[in-house]
């Protein structure tokens, strides 16, 4: 099966000095792709390479190949803004726009022009598909800002959802949230990608080992080691893995 | 010899407190003396009637058609050209040496004295152009007096919109132009509307500037191609001639009461807005 994401020889530079050293990889469709790997890996890097959100900030330039359904997203006649709406990202830090929480929701299909009569039903389905509809379903337009962090961060995947992606990244989206709200987003995901590639960085290897199919592990800007989930957590073939998966990583 | 923290935090106390104290009572006792002097005169007939006799006599009318239609000249076209330069400045370019450029050259020409820009008004609109004293000589020039407040301000508030909003946007498919629309000028709305009060109160206070590019005229203003006179101008001309101090301490009640009804109304729409958003 030809891979929905096609990553070659990818290297990310800030101000000269490489975040992202030459990765390739290869991500099937369908499937939820974890990446963990200790602070300053480029794990984020990596993530926002690939809707290009990088270059947004002054300082940053990529070489390598990144074929999204086989074209290349760093050509320069690809289209940066049709990229982000097929490739949704939820920040590790909720941010809510200070907007109700339907106008957050319909954010991004309304800049397309999307039709007002489909939006009612946008909404519900996105805010069901994260698992949050039942709790704002009598307050959709009173501010996004009052709801808990929880709800905030599944309400950003909600806005990513509404947009109708491929694929889904989300940088390390429970880094501040409780356990309960945690289940619900990892359940939420799980679900998710029978419709949608997703790609999850995590600083919970155990968050890896609960949702993701294949794990990659990422140290220094390199990709160490790659492989499915189970086998890369039960006989890692790298030491450096076993080290950081067993918590013996200083 | 050290003296103890319980003292220096009281006498800190007494300064702080005595500085507070001083600026309150100044800017009460200026308003309360002018409004002392110049309510007793106020009264619709004095707003709404034509000045006799040089302004010895009569209303103000025509110089209250000059105060609304000068600051509204002004703002309509500086707070667009300013907001604009912000956006720019801020959304679309770089730091650089050129953006650095841009900014020392506003902050300079903040810093003129008015009476500067009533000159280069004078020369540039009322004789070059030959605009002649009229409102629209007046309001081009205020409109460049405040134009790098209105810069200045709108900078500040749109680089205060958090960077997450914009990363979100773009992240959700928005251009530059769509996240500037849709998340940083609604987020910046409360500081470039401050900019622009600030922009509002210095033109409506304005003279100098204005007696060389709007000249002095009572008669009532037919178009802006008409010479007018605000009540600033008049108020000077009523108390600088000695034509007639009531008079003149009752145009600048008027004059207090509308700039503290324009600030006023400012405040109630801002909160009105902010309201509606949270």
């Amino acid at each position: 099966m030809a891979a929905k994401i096609s990553i070659q020889d990818l290297t990310v530079n800030f101000e000269g000095r490489p975040l992202i050293d030459d990765i390739t990889l290869e991500l099937p469709a369908n499937r939820i792709l974890g990446i963990i790997g200790p602070a300053s890996s480029g794990k984020t890097t990596f993530l926002r390479a690939l809707n290009r959100m990088n270059e947004l900030t002054p300082g940053f330039t990529a070489a390598g190949q990144v074929l999204l359904d086989g074209q290349d997203i760093y050509h320069p006649d690809y289209d940066v803004v049709a990229l982000r709406k097929k490739v949704g990202m939820v920040f590790a830090l909720p941010v809510p726009l200070p907007l109700s929480i339907y106008e957050n929701v319909v954010y991004g299909p309304k800049l397309q022009g999307r039709h007002k009569n489909s939006l009612d039903r946008l909404v519900e389905e996105s805010l069901k598909a994260a698992f949050l509809w039942d709790e704002v379903k009598d307050r959709l337009h009173s501010s996004a800002l009052r709801l808990s962090g929880g709800q905030q961060q599944r309400l950003c995947l909600a806005r990513t959802l509404a947009l109708g992606p491929e694929v889904i990244l989300l940088d390390e989206p429970c880094s501040g949230l409780d356990p309960i709200s945690t289940a619900k987003i990892e359940e939420a995901l799980t679900l998710l990608k029978d419709r949608y590639t997703i790609i999850l960085v995590t600083n919970n290897t155990k968050q890896a080992a609960r949702v993701a199919d294949d794990t990659a592990f990422f140290l220094m800007g390199r990709l160490v080691e790659h492989g499915p989930t189970e086998r890369l957590f039960t006989a890692p073939r790298d030491r450096r893995t076993g080290d950081y998966i067993t918590g013996r990583f200083g | 010899m050290r003296i103890p923290p319980r003292y220096t935090h009281r006498a800190a106390i007494a300064v702080l407190g005595a500085a507070t104290l001083l600026t309150v009572a100044v800017l009460v006792f200026i308003i309360v003396f002018v409004l002392n002097k110049g309510l007793p005169v106020l009264s619709l007939s004095f707003l709404f009637t034509n000045p006799q006799d040089m302004g010895r006599a009569g209303g103000i009318l025509p110089t209250l058609v000059g105060t609304l239609a000068l600051p509204l000249l002004a703002i309509v076209i500086a707070t667009p050209l300013g907001v604009g330069t912000a956006v720019f400045l801020t959304e679309y370019t770089q730091e650089s040496a050129t953006t650095m450029a841009i900014r020392f050259g506003t902050d300079c020409l903040a810093g003129i004295p008015s009476i500067i820009f009533g000159l280069f008004g004078y020369i540039f609109f009322v004789t070059t152009l030959r605009m002649g004293w009229s409102i629209l000589s007046g309001g081009l020039t205020l409109a460049f007096m405040i134009l790098p407040t209105i810069i200045r301000t709108s900078e500040e508030a749109i680089r205060a919109v958090p960077a997450s909003y914009r990363e979100v946007s773009f992240s959700l498919g928005a251009t530059r132009w769509q996240t500037v629309r849709k998340v940083v000028l609604p987020n910046a709305l409360p500081g470039i509307v401050t900019g622009v009060m600030l922009g509002i109160g210095r033109s409506i206070g304005e003279t100098a500037a204005v007696i060389f590019t709007a000249g002095a005229s009572l008669r009532m203003p037919h178009s802006i191609f008409d010479s007018v006179r605000t009540m600033s101008v008049h108020f000077y001309i009523l108390a600088r001639e000695g034509i007639s101090s009531q008079n003149a301490y009752g145009t600048a009640a008027a004059l207090i009461i509308s700039v503290l009804a324009v600030n006023l109304a400012a405040y109630w729409l801002m909160n009105r807005y902010l309201a509606r958003r949270s």
